[in-house]
């Protein structure tokens, strides 16, 4: 696989949220302003970066047992650092997001990352995995946050864009859930549904497979 | 011989279609239209007509793009807008009309399969919608002209927000409330011409009693044991129309009699705990749209025993 494909692939083809449906949870949860969307976004490609760097160093140091609990102690080593930049040099940011921004460390784009990539790739090929996964769920943050912001509250990256023309359930959870339902179908549609029906995808690469007992017998 | 036509049965239908149940639907609208546009001027007649035109158009455009067969000429979509506008006050801002219906039509009935797969009745689920997204002229309610002092629009608020705050003294009388001569969403005022309709429905089995009268019935002991007016909770608000009209949607409400008793029951009780204990004055759209989603489960534990079957052992 040539490098530039790793870090393309995580835009469109391979987008963490809008194909492989990792982090919906913060998804839904900050992207009711594009700012937010941004904030967080950047915030977990770092720590992605961070994660899959220092996994694919240690693939041959970690034990296979206990594995998951090794990624999220480095997960949450890179969270805590981030956490901490992001409180000293933008609090708004910080108070915008809240409680997604220390929980990135349960956030499945990342450890998924580490199971699905980084744990099986060289240190290179692994860091421009999560810069191109980063990037993904940068973009897709950005652009349902940009819409749920301009539809919802009439402003974009806090500009006022209207003031009597908004419809205000886009800021709402029922709103996130329906542009993140248009996004999904968009990309579908722009890859032919197939983008989704990858193996790699499926029951394989979960990061509980091995534990699963549904998962061995091809159920799930 | 070659101009017989071998088919399998049934072969003796009945006459009903959905064409003409919704025909009816619309007939049993055409009184509360008629009471609208003379309680509140000729803009209810606007916003309506707005309405139903969105609906009907947006539902021939999507049906065209995802290329499935048209079902416009089955007048659901009209009946759709009808509900919709009849659930709106009356200076509502006419593009917010056109969300709410293309909400109602794309959202809530396209992308679940068009008529008949939708899981929720797209009239309420769309005023529920717009409630939430413009909250503020939602319920910026008008009150019907009354004789001719001049005045063309003057708001005010609905006799369920004065019980709800305990301004008694405000409330209209029981005569002017039957008449629907009073504040609130256009369609919903006269009692009288939704009684009509209702009945006219009843009489021509399109619906039975069973929902209508476990809502009502329901909200009307409830308040009464809570005493909180029962008589001014039954005609006001949009109960007579929820409970007429769309709590009896086919395709949102359970198909058996005991499931339709459940469903109504549960619609009343949710409205009266909204009104009674709830921070917004009126909850009929609320209830009907919740009770839509337990709908299958209420099916599922209704089924009814077929004649002469042994119970069921399981």
């Amino acid at each position: 696989m040539n490098k530039l494909s790793i870090i393309t692939k995580g835009l469109i083809k391979e987008n963490p949220v809008l194909v492989l449906l990792l982090g919906t949870c913060p998804t839904l949860a900050v992207t009711t302003m594009a700012v937010n969307g941004i904030g967080m976004g950047v915030a977990a490609t770092l720590v992605l970066v961070g994660s899959n760097f220092a996994i694919s160093l240690l693939k041959k140091v970690i034990p296979d047992k206990v594995r998951i609990p090794c990624y999220i102690v480095i997960i949450a080593g890179f969270v805590t650092i981030i956490q901490m930049l992001v409180k000293a040099y933008t609090p708004d940011i910080d108070k915008a997001l809240g409680i997604f921004l220390p929980l990135i460390v349960v956030n499945c784009i990342i450890l998924g990352r580490a199971e699905m990539f980084a744990s099986k790739n060289s240190v290179v090929d692994s860091v421009l995995d999560g810069l191109g996964m980063g990037l993904g769920f940068t973009l897709a943050l950005f652009l349902m946050a940009s819409i749920r912001e301009i539809v919802g509250s009439g402003s974009w990256m806090g500009i006022k864009l209207m003031a009597d023309t908004t419809i205000s359930i886009f800021t709402l959870a029922p709103g996130g859930f329906f542009v993140f339902g248009c996004l999904i179908a968009l990309v579908n549609k722009m890859t032919s549904g197939k983008a989704i029906k990858k193996k790699e995808f499926g029951c394989e690469g979960c990061p509980n497979a091995s534990a699963c007992g549904k998962a061995a017998k091809g159920e799930c | 011989m070659s101009n017989l036509i071998v088919s399998a049965s049934p072969h003796i239908r009945s006459k009903d279609t959905t064409q003409r149940i919704m025909r009816d639907v619309v007939i049993a609208l055409v009184p509360a239209l008629i009471a609208s546009v003379v309680l509140f001027g000729m803009r209810a007649l606007l916003v309506t007509a707005v309405c139903v035109v969105t609906c009907v158009v947006s539902e021939y455009v999507f049906e065209m793009a995802v290329k499935r067969p048209s079902t416009i000429s089955d007048l659901s979509a009209v009946v759709t807008g009808m509900l919709l506008a009849f659930n709106l006050p009356v200076g509502i801002p006419l593009w917010m009309a056109v969300v709410g219906s293309l909400a109602a039509i794309v959202v809530v009935k396209q992308l679940f399969g068009g008529i008949g797969h939708n899981f929720a009745n797209p009239a309420i689920t769309a005023r529920v919608i717009m409630l939430i997204s413009f909250a503020q002229p939602m319920t910026q309610w008008v009150l019907p002209q009354r004789g001719t002092d001049g005045i063309e629009l003057v708001s005010g608020a609905t006799p369920l927000a004065h019980l709800s705050s305990g301004n008694l003294a405000a409330l209209p009388s029981l005569t002017d409330m039957f008449l629907g001569i009073r504040g609130g969403c256009l369609g919903e005022t006269c009692a009288l011409a939704l009684i009509l309709g209702g009945a006219y429905l009843l009489w021509r089995r399109v619906i039975t009693f069973h929902i209508p009268l476990a809502f009502i019935g329901t909200v009307f002991v409830l308040t009464a044991l809570l005493g909180k007016q029962p008589m001014y909770q039954v005609l006001g608000g949009g109960l007579l129309i929820g409970a007429f009209f769309m709590a009896t949607d086919y395709s949102t409400s359970p198909a058996s009699k005991t499931g339709k008793i459940v469903f109504g029951i549960g619609c009343g009780l949710i409205t009266v705990l909204i009104r009674v204990y709830g921070s917004y004055p009126e909850g009929v759209s609320f209830a009907i749209l919740l009770m839509n989603i337990v709908t299958p489960h209420i099916s599922k534990l209704t089924v009814p025993k077929p004649f002469g079957a042994a119970a069921s052992k399981s």
